[in-house]
C-alpha cells in the first residue's frame, strides 16, 4: 500500500475531485468529508454525477483531478479490491451461482477468515438483515427485498471502512422502498457504518442520512444536516431540487413572514406552504383547483407576491375567483439567502 | 506497485495470443500477399496479370462463383420452410429430426465427399443419373452441409418471433401468403441474410468435398491453390489465387457481421414466449419439403455411405473395417506406384486423436486469454481502442479458408527463424488458429453476458483480478468451456484443409489417409475410405453430441 503522508483526517476525505469521460465532466470539483459513523446522503436527479462520483471512491472510476483520503492517506494507488470499501448496487448483483450464504460469505473469503468466523458472521450478517436460516436458499428464488438484504448482508460482512450505498432501493416498490429504509437506517446506525449514500428520492435521503448533499451537472451545489437543507436551502436550484416551486421575497407577505426571516430574504413555497385557514393573515383569490391525496389543490393569486399553490383541507372548497384567507406553514417553508 | 504489476500482467496475457495470432496467422497471411505481389522486393503485378490472363483462372473463378451463389440460393430456398416445420411446429419427434438435421454440418468436408461419391459412383443407388464429378454433385453435397446453418439461424429467430404481428395482418385483411410476405419475411430477413452470408462463405472456401466429389475438369480457388502447389509446384499463382481467397473472404466476412448485428438487433425485440402450434393442413407444402430434404439429400448420402462401407466382394460385412488395420490393397498393375499407405488407417486416426488434443489445448489457451482480455473494461480510452482492434482481429481467421492456411504455413515456416517442417508441433497448430475463432465465439458470448458491477461488486468484497476471474467469469462460463473444448477437438479431428499440406506422409490424419484411399484404384481401397468414412464421422458426431450436453440456456447465455 501507499505509505500516509501525514495522517490529519479520519473517515472519508474528497478534494476537488474531477472524473471526466472525453468532452463530458461527470464529476466537476466535488470536495467532500465523511466522519467516521456517519451517514451523508447525496441527493441529485439522474445523470448529475453522483453515481460517478461513488465509483470514483469505490476505485472503480479513476479520478482526473483531485484527492480521495481514507484517514489521511490517498486512495490514488489502492486498486479497488484492496480499499477495504463495501458497494452495494441498485440491484444487487448478487451472484447467481452461489446461495445466500454463499454470497454473503465471499468477502469474508477473500479476507481469508476460517470457515468457523465465516459461519458465524453470516448467521450473524443474515440476523440483523431479517433473513435468519436462509442461507442455503438459491438466490434467485429470493424476491427483489429479499435479494437487497442479501446484497447489504455481503456488502457489511467484511466490515467494511466505508459503506457506499448506489441507489440500492430504487428497484423496490414503494412500500417495501419505504420499509426498507427504515430497516437500513437502523441497521447502519446499529453497526455504526461509515455511509455515502446516493439517491434521486428525498424521503430515503432524509430517512436515512445525518447530511444530505444536492448535485446537479457533477458539482456539490449545497450540503447540510438533513434539517437545515430542508429549511435553508443556500440558493434558488437547491430549493428548486428540493420541491420548493414558488420564491418570493420574504417582504410581501408582511407580518406573515415566519419568524427567522429577513426582510430581505426570499422565501420557497411548495404546494404544502400555504393553507386555507379562516383565520389566516394571507388573502388570496383561487385561480384554479384540483383534487389530491387527502384534500384539495389550489391555485391561488397574492397581490405582491404572485400566483402559488396553496392547500385546503376536505373537498368543500371555494372556485375559481372566490376569495380565500391562506395561513403559512413555517415548517414546509423555506427560507433562502437574498438573491 | 499493485498497478504496475497489474498492468504487466494484462500486458502478458494479451501477448500470448497476440504472438500466437502474428507468428502463426498474419506473418503466413502477409508472405502469401508478398510472394503474389513482389518480385526481388519490389511491386510487381506481372504475376496477376499473368494469371488472370489465363482461361484456366476465370473458369475456376467463374466455378467458385457459381457453386456458391447455387448452393447458397438452394440452402435458402430449402432451409426456411425447414425453419418453419421444425422451430414453428409442434410434432412428436421434432427433437430428433433438428438433431438429424444438424449431423450433416458437423461431419467433415472430407466425409461429406465420400458420403455423396458413394451415392453417384458405379453400384451405388443414384448411379443412374451419371452425376458423379459434376456440379450438381457438388451443389447438392454444399446444400447438404448448410442446409443446417439456414435452418438453425433463421430458426432460431422465428420461434421468438412475436406471432400477434401476423394476426393482426390477417385481421386487417391479408390473406395467408400476403400475411408471410409482408409482415414475417421482413421480420425474418436479418436472420436469413445472416445465415447467407455464412454459406456463402462456407461454399466459396468448401475444400475437401470439392477436392473429392470434382472430376478433374472441376476445379475452385481453393483446389486450385493446392494443385498449383502441390502438383504444379507453382506457389506463385497459388499465392495470387490466395490473395484473390483472401478478397472474397473479407468481403462475405464483412457482409456476415453486418447482417449478424441487424440480426442481434432485431433479436432484441423479441418475445420469449413459447410460439410453436401444432401441424396444421396449410403447413403441408413446407412439411412435404422438408421431409424430402430430411430424406433424399440428408439421410440418403449418409445411408449409402453406411451401405456401403459394410459390403463386401461376397455379400455383407465387416471385411472394410477389418482391413482398417492393414496399409491398403497394393496395385499389382503398378508395383511402383501403387504401394499401401505408409501406416494403417487405425494409426492414422490414432494419429488424429493425438493432433486433436493438442491442437484443442492450444486453441483453448489462445482463445480463453482472447475472450477474457476483450470483456474487461479499461478506464484509458486508448486502451479501450486497442481492445476494440484486438477484437476484431481474432476474428480474421474465421473466414480466412483452412487452405490458404495451410499454403502459409508452407512458405514461411520451413525455413529459420521458424523451422517447422519436420515439427510434429506444425499440424497441431495450423489446425488450432483454425479453431480458434470458434472457441472465441462459443466463449464470448457468454462472458459478454456478465454483467460488468458483478465483477465490480467481487472486487470491491477484496477479490484481485485474478480473484474476480476464477469467482465471477469462470463460474458463468462453465459449461460453455465444455461446448469449447467439444468443437475445437471436432474442428481438428475433421480439418483437411491445411492438414493436406502439412501432414508428414509417415504421419497422416485420418482425413488425409481417407482421401489417399479415395484417389488409389481398387474396390478394397474404395471400401476402406468408405469404412474410415463411417469412423471418422462416428469420431465426430460422438465429440459433438458430448459436447452439446454442455450447451447452456439458462442464465441468459443463449451460445
Amino acid at each position: 500500500m501507499t505509505g500516509h503522508d501525514g495522517a490529519t483526517g479520519s473517515g472519508l476525505e474528497l478534494r476537488e475531485v474531477a472524473v471526466t469521460f472525453g468532452a463530458t465532466t461527470a464529476v466537476d470539483d466535488v470536495s467532500l468529508c465523511i466522519e467516521p459513523a456517519e451517514v451523508v446522503a447525496l441527493l441529485g436527479p439522474s445523470g448529475c454525477g453522483k453515481s460517478t462520483l461513488l465509483r470514483a471512491v469505490a476505485g472503480l472510476e479513476p479520478t482526473d483531478r483531485g484527492t480521495v483520503r481514507w484517514a489521511g492517506a490517498d486512495l490514488r494507488d489502492v486498486p479497488v479490491h484492496r480499499r477495504g470499501f463495501g458497494l452495494l448496487f441498485q440491484d444487487g448483483q448478487l451472484f447467481p451461482h452461489r446461495d445466500v450464504a454463499g454470497n454473503v460469505e465471499f468477502g469474508l473469503r477473500m479476507a481469508g477468515v476460517n470457515r468457523a468466523g465465516r459461519q458465524a458472521r453470516v448467521g450473524e450478517l443474515l440476523e440483523l438483515v431479517g433473513l435468519s436460516g436462509r442461507g442455503g436458499r438459491r438466490v434467485a428464488s429470493l424476491s427483489g427485498g429479499e435479494q437487497q438484504r442479501v446484497a447489504l448482508a455481503r456488502s457489511l460482512a467484511p466490515r467494511p471502512r466505508l459503506l457506499l450505498l448506489d441507489e440500492p432501493l430504487s428497484a423496490l416498490d414503494r412500500g417495501l422502498r419505504e420499509r426498507l429504509a427504515t430497516d437500513l437506517r437502523e441497521i447502519l446506525r446499529r453497526t455504526s457504518t461509515t455511509a455515502l449514500y446516493v439517491t434521486h428520492d428525498h424521503d430515503e435521503a432524509f430517512t436515512i442520512a445525518d447530511r444530505v448533499g444536492v448535485m446537479d451537472h457533477g458539482r456539490l451545489l449545497q450540503i447540510a444536516p438533513a434539517e437545515l437543507l430542508w429549511r435553508r436551502p443556500a440558493d434558488e436550484q437547491v430549493a428548486q431540487f428540493l420541491g420548493y416551486d414558488w420564491f418570493v421575497p420574504a417582504s410581501a407577505l408582511g407580518a406573515a413572514r415566519p419568524r427567522g426571516a429577513g426582510p430581505d430574504d426570499v422565501l420557497g413555497l411548495r404546494p404544502e406552504s400555504l393553507v386555507v385557514d379562516a383565520d389566516g393573515p394571507i388573502i388570496g383569490l383561487v385561480v384554479d383547483r384540483h383534487r389530491t391525496r387527502g384534500g384539495t389543490g389550489l391555485l391561488v393569486h397574492i397581490d405582491g407576491v404572485g400566483t402559488v399553490g396553496a392547500r385546503a383541507p376536505g373537498t368543500a372548497v371555494p372556485g375559481p375567483a372566490a376569495r380565500v384567507r391562506l395561513r403559512l406553514e413555517a415548517a414546509v417553508t423555506a427560507v433562502l439567502p437574498p438573491a | 506497485m499493485d498497478r504496475h504489476r497489474r498492468r504487466v500482467g494484462v500486458a502478458l496475457a494479451g501477448l500470448v495470443p497476440l504472438g500466437f495470432l502474428g507468428v502463426f496467422f498474419a506473418w503466413p497471411v502477409a508472405s502469401i500477399l508478398a510472394r503474389g505481389l513482389l518480385v526481388d522486393g519490389a511491386l510487381d503485378l506481372g504475376g496477376f496479370a499473368e494469371v488472370f490472363d489465363s482461361d484456366r483462372t476465370w473458369r475456376i473463378i467463374g466455378q467458385t462463383l457459381a457453386q456458391s451463389v447455387a448452393g447458397t440460393t438452394l440452402a435458402v430456398l430449402l432451409g426456411v420452410p425447414g425453419a418453419y416445420v421444425l422451430y414453428r411446429c409442434r410434432f412428436p419427434g421434432r427433437a430428433v429430426v433438428r438433431a438429424l438435421v444438424t449431423v450433416p454440418f458437423v461431419l467433415p468436408t472430407v466425409v461429406v465427399g465420400v458420403a455423396f461419391r458413394s451415392l453417384l459412383v458405379d453400384g451405388g443407388a443414384l448411379a443412374f443419373l451419371d452425376a458423379d464429378g459434376t456440379f450438381a454433385a457438388i451443389v447438392a453435397a454444399l446444400v447438404f452441409f448448410n442446409y443446417a446453418v439456414v435452418v438453425r439461424t433463421v430458426g432460431a429467430m422465428w420461434a421468438h418471433l412475436d406471432p400477434r404481428a401476423e394476426q393482426a395482418a390477417r385481421a386487417l385483411g391479408a390473406s395467408p401468403a400476403r400475411a408471410f410476405r409482408e409482415v414475417t419475411l421482413p421480420a425474418l430477413t436479418p436472420a436469413i441474410a445472416s445465415a447467407a452470408s455464412l454459406v456463402f462463405l462456407f461454399c466459396a472456401t468448401a475444400f475437401g468435398t470439392v477436392l473429392v466429389l470434382g472430376g478433374p475438369a472441376y476445379g475452385t480457388v481453393e483446389t486450385e491453390i493446392w494443385i498449383q502447389t502441390t502438383q504444379f509446384l507453382d506457389l506463385r499463382t497459388a499465392a495470387v489465387l490466395s490473395t484473390v481467397q483472401l478478397a472474397v473472404v473479407t468481403l462475405s466476412l464483412t457482409v456476415s457481421a453486418w447482417s449478424r448485428r441487424r440480426r442481434e438487433t432485431a433479436l432484441r425485440v423479441q418475445s420469449d414466449a413459447e410460439t410453436a402450434r401444432p401441424l396444421r393442413r396449410a403447413d403441408l407444402p413446407a412439411v412435404l419439403v422438408t421431409a424430402a430434404v430430411v430424406l433424399a439429400l440428408l439421410m440418403a448420402p449418409l445411408a449409402s455411405l453406411l451401405a456401403g462401407s459394410l459390403r463386401t466382394p461376397d455379400g455383407w460385412g465387416l471385411h472394410n473395417f477389418a482391413n482398417l488395420a492393414t496399409n491398403g490393397q497394393r496395385s499389382t498393375a503398378e508395383p511402383g506406384l501403387g504401394v499401401g499407405l505408409e501406416v494403417s488407417v487405425w494409426q492414422a486416426a490414432l494419429n488424429s486423436l493425438r493432433i486433436a488434443v493438442d491442437a484443442t489445448l492450444i486453441a483453448m489457451v489462445v482463445g480463453v486469454l482472447v475472450c477474457v482480455l476483450v470483456t474487461r473494461r479499461p478506464h484509458q480510452p486508448g486502451a479501450r481502442r486497442a481492445l476494440s482492434v484486438f477484437d476484431a482481429v481474432f476474428m480474421l481467421p474465421l473466414g480466412v479458408s483452412a487452405v490458404t492456411v495451410g499454403f502459409g504455413f508452407l512458405i514461411t515456416l520451413d525455413r529459420p527463424p521458424l523451422d517447422l517442417r519436420s515439427s510434429v508441433v506444425l499440424v497441431p497448430i495450423a489446425q488450432a488458429v483454425v479453431a480458434v475463432p470458434l472457441v472465441i465465439r462459443t466463449l464470448l458470448p457468454v462472458l459478454r453476458s456478465i454483467d460488468e458491477r458483478l465483477r465490480e461488486a467481487a472486487a470491491v468484497l477484496g477479490a484481485g483480478p485474478a480473484r474476480v476471474f476464477t469467482a465471477v467469469d469462470l463460474p458463468v462460463l462453465g459449461r460453455s468451456l465444455g461446448l469449447a473444448v467439444g468443437f475445437a477437438f471436432a474442428v481438428s479431428l475433421g480439418e483437411f484443409g491445411a492438414t493436406s499440406f502439412l501432414a508428414r506422409p509417415d504421419r497422416p490424419t485420418l482425413p488425409v489417409v481417407i482421401f489417399r484411399l479415395i484417389g488409389r484404384p481398387g474396390a478394397d481401397n474404395l471400401g476402406m475410405a468408405l469404412a474410415a468414412s463411417v469412423v471418422l464421422a462416428a469420431m465426430t458426431t460422438l465429440v459433438i453430441g458430448l459436447a452439446e450436453r454442455f450447451r447452456v440456456h439458462s442464465a441468459g447465455a443463449e451460445v
